[in-house]
């Protein structure tokens, strides 16, 4: 498929985090093991159950000019901080790519919630008169996409996809889909998160969802652990640009990987709550890898999505297991930045390919003691020190609130 | 041109644009088109209108925010308008 509209190339890529401000400085802190938690000490969290949060190693009002951040949510600030770096990366723009060629793809899980939330202060507080104008632009969903499509004069088509945990890997699965249907020359996707605020933290928690190891941040995160209690709420935006891969070799561009396959599945079973046996998960996984067309063989590592939580980590264990196998080397890097929400996927995608480019496994930090589930004692986890390997395919996968299971397969390029 | 007695309003106004829309206090001068030579859009209009009422106590309804195209507009209707 090296010359077909279907060989799709990734040539950029973006993110800030809890780990850094750009992609070097996330990679960088990743493989030294460090890890992006700490404990909240603002007023309000002092009653909270779950006060651990990892929040951006760098503001993005550092990163972009004032006037502009003050028209932007946080989370689209972080979208186009991330997305402005992946373009710089990738030359696109030099290159002469024709706007109405470039199409952009940014999910969100929860979008502006810091502005839907700061404006009903505002209003509770001095009236509707005193709401700003730039409200419903900064509240909604599609606003990181919308506000990555200006930065970079993207007129190809703009879109938002919205599937909670899932939306930065969709939006990666759109952007393939475009390209293979000929509607764009070069996406730019990946998604973006920033929901640090009391009722997100508050909403979590009440689902019994998040860690409440509060007096050890760096602990808290571990995902595949026996003492695992739940995810730690991260920050951040990750982007990556694709393109065709003849076109891309045309111009000299950098190809990090190849995108070779993508998937998604509903598990159709809770609106919460995971398969427990991961059966709609190992459906993305099986359908991603024929579409890739490999088999599982060929897969050498997986990163997981693996949020820490209890339910959550057996059932992807098992699918994992169940399409996979017990061959590829495993990690779970939330474990160090977080649960990045609709940033997950695209974070983790640009972890898995710096992984297949590096021929280097970040390993799964704070798993002590893995759990006592057959098919996490099943998997070749990563722990203690990342892994050298001989890498030519991996698995990104992605799971959301709402059933949302998607899954990517990436090569090296 | 602004006369002494409103010069207050000129940087008030200077200050707000800064803020607001990033407009460099030097350029905020009366012959100055909000849209043609500031960049100011409608949304960061109806901001610098609220601002206004913060600072100078005057409030500027939305037909009147319409006829208000540079600033000297703005300076003159703050200037007749202000207690």
């Amino acid at each position: 498929m090296s010359t077909s509209i279907g060989d799709v190339v990734v040539t950029g890529l973006g993110a800030t985090t809890p780990l850094g401000s750009d992609v070097a400085s996330t990679w960088d802190a990743l493989l030294a093991g460090r890890s992006g938690v700490s404990r909240l000490t603002d007023e309000w969290a002092r009653d909270f159950p779950a006060q651990l949060v990892a929040r951006l190693a760098t503001e993005p009002s550092t990163q972009i000019d004032r006037v502009r951040a003050r028209r932007l949510d946080r989370s689209q600030q972080v979208a186009v901080v991330a997305a402005e770096e992946a373009w710089r990366h990738s030359g696109a723009a030099d290159a002469g790519v024709d706007p109405l060629r470039v199409a952009v793809v940014f999910g969100t899980g929860i979008g502006g919630a810091l502005t839907l939330l700061g404006q009903d202060d505002i209003l509770e507080e001095k009236g509707p008169k005193r709401v700003s104008p730039f409200t419903i632009p900064m509240l909604m969903p599609n606003g990181p996409a919308a506000a990555v499509g200006l930065a970079v004069g993207a007129k190809g088509g703009v879109h938002a996809p919205v599937s909670a945990c899932a939306s930065g890997a969709e939006a990666i699965r759109w952007g393939l889909d475009l390209l293979r249907l000929d509607r764009a020359d070069v996406v730019l996707v990946g998604g973006a998160e920033a929901c640090v605020h009391p009722l997100p933290m508050a909403g979590f928690a009440s689902m019994r969802a998040m860690s409440t190891r509060n007096d050890e941040p760096e602990r808290a995160s571990r995902p595949f652990d026996k003492a695992r209690d739940g995810f730690v709420l991260g920050e951040g935006a990750a982007a990556l640009v694709l393109e065709r891969g003849d076109a891309a070799r045309a111009r000299g561009a950098r190809v990090h990987a190849r995108l070779a396959g993508a998937a998604g599945t509903a598990d159709g079973y809770d609106l919460v709550a995971p398969h427990p046996e991961g059966e709609g998960a190992g459906r993305a996984i099986a359908a991603a890898l024929r579409d890739a067309g490999l088999t599982a063989a060929d897969i050498g590592h997986v990163n997981a999505h693996a949020t820490s939580t209890p339910v959550g980590d057996t059932a992807e264990a098992a699918a994992i297991r169940d399409t996979v196998g017990e061959h590829a080397l495993v990690t779970a890097t939330k474990s160090q930045t977080g649960h990045l929400l609709g940033a997950a996927g695209a974070l983790e995608s640009v972890f898995t390919i710096l992984a297949l480019r590096e021929q280097l496994v970040p390993a799964t930090a704070n798993l002590d003691d893995p759990d006592d589930d057959a098919a996490v004692q099943a998997l070749d986890i990563v722990r203690r020190e990342p892994r050298k390997a001989r890498l030519e395919a991996a698995v990104n996968d992605s799971f959301g609130f709402g059933g949302h299971n998607i899954a990517l397969v990436f090569t090296t390029a | 041109m602004s006369e002494p007695a409103n010069a207050d309003i000129q940087t008030g106004l200077a200050e707000i644009l800064e803020e607001v829309a990033g407009v460099a206090p030097a350029d905020a001068t009366p012959e100055k088109s909000f849209t043609e030579d500031l960049d100011v859009d409608s949304l960061s209009m109806v901001e610098i209108a609220t601002a206004v009422e913060d600072k100078f106590g005057v409030a500027i309804p939305d037909d009147e925010l319409a006829n208000i195209k540079t600033v000297g507009d703005a300076m003159d209707y703050i200037q007749k308008n202000r207690a």
